[in-house]
């Protein structure tokens, strides 16, 4: 299938993440066009709203909604925050990593639309710690932009003023929920904040906030510079635009590949990365990152759009897919996640931090061969108890939803672990247990 | 050993950059994380008892709200480490490509014990990360803050042999 592409067009160019090539390549021109007063921030809004993009982060929110819930200035007077949230952090997820590291400008202009949109003075770019090559060229390329006169007071000789800042996390998944982005940015632990109040009433410094992912900002100057129909021309009708898919683990060509959104699984799994590795068959599939529930390989027609996953109870989520070939073992994959969440959990609600720990320590010794039948119908109870909405953040659902996808479709397997006292599949190799992460020095 | 007196306090350099650093801020206390970055960069790669006191007093913070923070985010040691830090992923895309091989390559070629171990040498501390976002390069890991990706044994003694 061929079709038009948009978001990684720039990234095959030689120095792609230069203000030279970008500008070459047409960058800031949708930015000229809004500030020689082309658009109003109102119809920037309505631009983006009638575009239908929603966020790429993992939930899916329509953005132009988003933005608009942002109080009215001349009502509300209080200093506004952009926070962009490039704390990638969802295991299987490695796309706006790209987009930093190559097109950090595309970002930059993204964001500059959005202040622009929101009439926010001041956005902050908190990039998890580890990201050292995307920060640099994101922070060089702020440098290089504020020397053109393209970030500061009076961009491009028009009344719109904006800073941009960068800041590093350090480490912790929970930074990638929007209000323990807020809570680390403002300098503590990273613990998110009941809603309401919303960021957009009361986020950074109790002063109004928007949080995007990076990039759904990437997706603003395309919007502004070919319209909303040209958007809505590629991808669903509840899903427009292309998206960044990243395909891992037991396939022939791991990567990134931009496909529009409601292109199935299988294709991308077929004819962009090869199909599964060494010969073998698909067996199991987490489509959108860890906290998507797990689907058997007789679900790889799926549509990869935020709808048709939902209603095979699963979810797009940052369009992570993680591929497993028929000689893994699906509980042992789980043993892993589980442990993820058990280790991220920021432990504010104890249906999350108790829950996160048992639904590991189960899936551990089932994958062990101490596992009991009953142990089964626990993981169900557990998850049930902790999801949804029983906490402040959905971490406790992103442990849940894998946990009952297991059940529903791999219950034999874990039974057969069960039965026979350990683990029917060759095991990748022996791990560490509960109580010896590692982790820490 | 030094007295008190003359081991608390930053450095003046790093004073200046945080001084700059706060000014992005309507509050002070936002580049405390950064700041702790710089700290652990710049003073002996693991963040001291006596490092999160002054950076206690250079953000008007009780100590014990820097160390809160501080033992929350996994980047941070609150031990010392080696002179080499090597973080290897072990979540889902790299464990299906054989992260847990990887691990164990790693901590023999450094002869750290186990992970979360430091070599007797000194010379490296092997540590278990979760996912650093570059799923479809596994399996990988992070040495000294550069990411070393699409590993295969060979690869794991050459570059840790090396580093030493």
């Amino acid at each position: 299938m061929s079709y038009p592409t948009y978001l990684l067009d720039r990234t095959g160019l030689e120095d792609s993440h230069t203000l030279d090539v970008y500008r070459a390549a047409g960058g800031y021109t949708a930015l000229k066009t809004i500030l020689s007063g082309g658009h109003s921030p109102a119809q920037v809004i309505d631009m983006v709203k009638d575009s239908g993009l929603r966020g790429r982060g993992g939930a899916g929110f329509p953005t132009g909604l988003k933005w608009s819930f942002m109080p009215d200035p001349s009502k509300d007077p209080r200093e506004r925050y952009l926070a962009v949230n490039a704390d990638e952090s969802e295991p299987g997820t490695c796309k706006d990593r790209i987009l930093m590291q190559e097109d950090p400008h595309g970002l930059i202009e993204g964001i500059l639309i959005a202040c622009y949109a929101m009439r926010v003075r001041t956005a902050y770019v908190y990039v998890r710690g580890e990201f050292r090559l995307p920060y640099d060229r994101v922070a060089a390329a702020i440098e290089e932009a504020r020397a053109a006169g393209l970030i500061g007071e009076k961009i491009m000789g028009s009344a719109f003023s904006c800073d941009i800042w960068m800041h590093k996390g350090a480490g912790a998944y929970i930074c990638g929920e929007e209000t323990g982005l807020m809570e680390s940015l403002e300098g503590k632990r990273g613990h998110p904040r009941p809603k309401p109040p919303f960021p957009a009433g009361a986020g950074l410094w109790g002063q109004p906030t928007t949080v995007n992912n990076v990039e759904t900002l990437f997706n603003a100057p395309f919007i502004v510079n070919r319209g909303a129909d040209w958007y809505k021309s590629m991808g669903t009708a509840k899903s427009p635009g292309n998206v960044l898919v990243g395909i891992s683990g037991h396939v022939e060509k791991p990567g990134v590949y931009e496909v529009p959104l409601g292109t199935s699984a299988k294709e991308i799994l077929e004819d962009f990365a090869g199909g599964i590795w060494k010969g073998r068959k698909l067996k199991a599939w987490y489509p959108g990152g860890s906290s998507t529930g797990l689907l058997p390989a007789s679900m790889i027609d799926l549509a990869m759009d935020h709808d048709s996953l939902k209603e095979a109870g699963s979810m797009l989520g940052t369009g992570a897919m993680v591929m497993l070939d028929d000689t893994a073992c699906a509980v042992e994959s789980m043993a892993v996640i589980s442990r993820f969440y058990d280790h991220e959990s920021c432990g504010q609600c104890s249906q999350c931090r108790e829950g996160t720990q048992w639904l590991h320590q189960i899936f551990e010794r089932i994958e062990a061969g101490d596992g009991r039948m009953e142990d089964i119908d626990l993981l169900s109870s557990l998850a049930h108890g902790m999801a949804p909405g029983k906490t402040i953040c959905a971490l406790a659902d992103a442990a849940a939803i894998p946990t009952h996808a297991i059940v529903k479709h791999f219950r034999v397997e874990l039974e057969e672990h069960v039965r026979l006292g350990g683990c029917p599949m060759k095991r990748t190799s022996e791990r560490e247990t509960v109580g010896a992460m590692g982790t820490r020095a | 050993m030094t007295n008190d007196t003359e081991q608390r306090g930053l450095p003046a350099a790093l004073v200046t950059e945080f001084e700059e650093l706060v000014a992005h801020y309507p509050e002070r206390r936002a580049a405390l994380i950064p700041a702790l970055h710089r700290c652990q960069e710049e003073l002996g790669g693991w963040l001291a008892p006596e490092t999160l006191e002054a950076c206690a007093e250079f953000f008007e913070l009780e100590p014990v709200e820097v160390f809160g923070v501080a033992s929350f985010y996994p980047m941070f040691h609150l031990r010392p480490v080696g002179k080499h830090v090597v973080g290897v992923c072990h979540n889902i895309s790299c464990m299906l490509r054989g992260a847990e091989d990887v691990l164990a390559k790693a901590c023999e070629v450094t002869g750290c014990e186990r992970p979360g171990a430091t070599s007797e040498d000194g010379a490296f501390t092997v540590l278990r990360v979760e996912c650093q976002g570059t799923c479809t390069n596994a399996p990988m890991f992070d040495l000294d803050g550069t990411y070393h990706e699409n590993l295969t044994l060979d690869d794991v003694e050459r570059i840790l042999g090396g580093a030493r």
